[in-house]
């Protein structure tokens, strides 16, 4: 009973080093193969108009929205303060320094990260990963690569993009809406972002980008057998992008402040 | 050409290969023959490194492939092509793209040349005016055509073919054994095809080894398998349902 216990405690913590190292590995490979075989422009272009170019709307939608909604929860709370003044000030460095980088990273996992793991492990299933191995080719120069290009691009620019979007909706609500007096909204805006809020959002929806393409397709590489096996490796990948970039987040935010 | 020493495999606790040696004689199409689920398949991608033997040794034209670095592996992985068991065309790809593939990747040949080369294979395999169409758009005996001119448009020295007739009508069948027995004479590759088709691929190999239980129950020419006196092999090609070989 007790060496059966011993047994399965082994297993399980043999296989889960087992696993991080092949995380681990799968990130410095992906990270080597960028500078070595990056794929071709054309891949790269594919990518960015898929994780970038097609995210826009859900980006605009959400950031709207989230901007509306600290403009409104802002305004409230600043009022019982008399500085409704400070409305601008709230929403601006609530989205460029969290809001946009993590909501917007959230986003492009939902709809890119989850179709990163479902495509990859669609080909491993179906053999088509095999087929470029046994061309000596490598598959991370196709299938890999270019979307951590993509994604390490894209992020930054959707993320600033939320940001702008997200200022106005928050301008929407509180100058248009609420009555705010709109050259305070902005001045004061003007006046407390410093360019360190946006260098750190612009990191944080760099590493994210590069989180999302890591889990995204280190999932659909190892990919199970069958239908089965896609479906549960593209949840994982939503559910580990997800916690991983909020994990993250916290830790850059501690660098970072 | 190709020597296969000890080799062993297991997944879990299922022992797939048990101390299994071949030699596969060049120039020459050698069957794997033998019940589902034996580890044909597995077998087959050992030659070619997609899978890593437990223990034992996989040697091609005089080179070990177990155990070296990726590059190396490349380098030997190039006197290959391979028809897989579901084809394994790339379905983002039309038909013309996918036989252009290893052509654009690998070699410096012009975008005309590249042209000229992919409609020679696939005229070869007896098809024509399917080059936008995709995977998805054709039938199987088609994809299984397609497969087939992406394996041998580089003209590999080594065609690995997995199963390549199997779920297709008995014409169609034919026409591919056929292909196979033309590019063969055509261009002289060595060929290891994993089959189920008896008595079909007696016609078509020159070697046939018997696969079963981990292990190569017999290995010879046609004839000789199709005489044997060994109660699997006689079971096997019968079809009997009484024997040693028992169904899962």
């Amino acid at each position: 009973m007790g060496s059966a216990a011993v047994q399965y405690i082994g297993r399980v913590t043999i296989g889960a080093v087992r696993e991080l190292g092949r995380v681990g590995w799968f990130l410095l490979y992906s990270l080597y193969m960028i500078f070595r075989q990056p794929g071709s422009p054309l891949q790269i272009l594919k990518q960015l108009r898929f994780i970038g170019t097609k995210s826009l709307f859900v980006i605009v939608l959400t950031a709207g929205f989230t901007g509306m909604v600290l403009g409104l929860q802002g305004y409230y709370t600043l009022a019982k303060f008399g500085s409704e003044g400070m409305l601008g000030t709230a929403v601006a460095l609530s989205l460029i320094r969290e809001l946009g980088p993590v909501l917007a990273a959230l986003m492009v996992t939902g709809r890119a990260g989850s179709a990163i793991t479902a495509e990859i492990g669609i080909m491993r299933i179906s053999e088509q990963i095999d087929a470029l191995e046994t061309m000596a080719l490598d598959p991370f120069k196709y299938l890999v690569t270019p979307k951590f290009i993509a994604a390490i691009i894209s992020l930054p620019l959707l993320c600033a993009i939320f940001d702008v979007v997200g200022i106005y909706g928050g301008w929407l609500v509180g100058v248009k809406l609420l009555g705010v007096n709109p050259g305070a909204y902005f001045y004061e805006m003007e006046k407390s972002v410093v360019w360190r809020d946006v260098y750190s959002g612009f990191v944080k929806s760099v590493s994210f980008g590069l989180i999302i393409a890591w889990i995204g397709c280190y999932k659909g590489y190892f990919a199970g057998h069958g239908a089965e096996g896609v479906s549960k490796a593209t949840t994982e990948s939503v559910v580990l992008t997800s916690v991983i970039i909020l994990v993250w987040d916290y830790f850059l935010t501690s660098v970072l402040l | 050409m190709i020597h296969l020493r000890s080799l062993y495999k297991s997944f879990g606790t299922q022992t797939v290969l048990d101390g299994l040696d071949l030699d596969v004689p060049a120039g020459k199409i050698t069957a794997i023959i033998g019940p589902s689920g034996e580890g044909k398949s597995v077998l087959l991608k050992h030659l070619i490194g997609l899978l890593q033997p437990d223990s034992g040794q996989v040697e091609v034209e005089g080179e070990s492939i177990i155990g070296i670095r990726r590059s190396e592996l490349n380098r030997i992985r190039e006197k290959f092509g391979m028809l897989f068991q579901n084809v394994a065309l790339f379905d983002s790809m039309t038909c013309f793209e996918n036989v252009a593939f290893p052509l654009r990747e690998k070699t410096k040949f012009s975008k005309d040349e590249i042209g000229r080369m992919v409609r020679s294979a696939l005229a070869d395999v007896g098809l024509r005016n399917i080059d936008n169409k995709y995977p998805d758009e054709l039938s199987g005996g088609m994809k299984k055509r397609v497969g087939l001119a992406r394996a041998v448009v580089m003209n590999p020295k080594i065609i690995l073919f997995d199963e390549p007739t199997t779920g297709l009508d008995p014409i169609i069948k034919r026409a591919i054994h056929e292909m196979i027995k033309e590019t063969h004479a055509k261009f002289g590759f060595t060929a290891v095809i994993v089959s189920h088709e008896i008595p079909d691929i007696f016609d078509v190999a020159q070697n046939v080894a018997m696969l079963f239980r981990g292990r190569i129950l017999q290995h010879g020419s046609p004839e000789e398998i199709i005489h044997s006196e060994h109660p699997a092999v006689r079971q096997f090609i019968s079809g009997s349902l009484d024997g040693p070989i028992q169904m899962a």
